[in-house]
């Protein structure tokens, strides 16, 4: 059987987007879009899933998975704005804030 | 992973369904305000007084409210007490449930599928990996967390700690002594 990773954790969140993540699901829940036990099962499947090992990745996609299914937002319409913001990323000097404006495609 | 999370902020601030400044409160609180301290506060608290041990046991979602710490999603709380003869382990054999108001965020380990499977056939290889070797004659009781119902154990009082106030005796209560996986320390040592 395999063994435990017990190296210490360094810090809360390994990466920014882990935590806004994060922050997102608790912010939504509050709020009422779903109730915490629908959120528990549809991060238990995304975990359960090939890959869901990266933990915060299942995060996400759970979220994105609920959010479908709650018709908040569609996939394409996240592939989009995805795509849109990695233009933006490589669009912007380094070292000035990203901002999705900068999405050269963004008035095409 | 950065497009995408930006991705569905963008989309759930431009419905008003999220606040930009309350995901940055969130993270700030969950990154330096909560965490074992305030579990540790609680054992601490259960050690050195009989009438909050005895409320923890029968309603330990109400005792730990007392001191200010409640769940964000509603879910109640169950205290665990470690006894000579039982050891209580916790584990979330479906995703990661935890008791955050009193733990903080989980550690890797916890949210790792050898734990998750390992901790319920075969708890006490777990606790040996801890370096925890427990008397053959303890029995080991596994605590699966849900959504709804979060545990926190409570480690014994180390012996020879008559004489330490309340405070001293939270900075001997470990993060791993309340999720089961390891006991308090010992006075003396640090």
């Amino acid at each position: 059987m395999s063994r435990l990773d017990l190296s210490p954790d360094a810090r809360v969140f390994a990466e920014p987007w882990q935590a806004e993540a994060f922050a997102m699901v608790v912010a939504l829940h509050e709020r009422g879009l779903f109730s915490w036990s629908q959120w528990a099962d549809a991060l238990s499947t995304q975990v359960k899933a090939p890959g869901g090992e990266n933990y915060y990745a299942a995060w996400l996609a759970a979220l994105e998975s609920l959010l479908v299914s709650l018709n908040v937002t569609a996939t394409v319409e996240v592939d989009a704005l995805a795509e849109a913001w990695q233009r933006a990323a490589h669009a912007t000097p380094h070292g000035q804030p990203i901002l999705l404006e900068n999405d050269p495609a963004r008035s095409a | 992973m950065t497009a995408r999370v930006r991705a569905l902020e963008t989309i759930l601030v431009g419905k008003g369904l999220v606040d930009p400044a309350a995901i940055d409160a969130i993270v700030e609180t969950y990154e330096t305000k909560t965490g074992p301290r305030n579990g540790a506060h609680v054992v601490a608290k259960a050690w050195t007084d009989p009438g909050f041990a005895a409320w923890l046991k029968t309603d330990a979602t109400a005792a730990i409210a007392s001191l200010g710490y409640t769940g964000r999603q509603g879910e109640h709380m169950r205290a665990v007490f470690n006894t000579e003869s039982v050891h209580n382990l916790v584990v979330c054999t479906l995703c990661s449930c935890y008791p955050w108001s009193v733990l903080g965020l989980p550690p890797v380990w916890y949210k790792s599928p050898p734990y998750r499977s390992r901790a319920v056939m075969d708890p006490r290889s777990v606790l040996a990996e801890f370096g925890l070797g427990l008397p053959a004659d303890t029995s080991i009781r596994v605590w699966d967390s849900t959504a709804e119902l979060r545990y926190l154990v409570i480690p014994q009082r180390p012996v020879g700690t008559d004489d330490l106030d309340a405070e001293a005796l939270a900075a001997l209560v470990t993060r791993d002594s309340m999720i089961g996986t390891g006991l308090a320390r010992s006075a003396g040592k640090s």
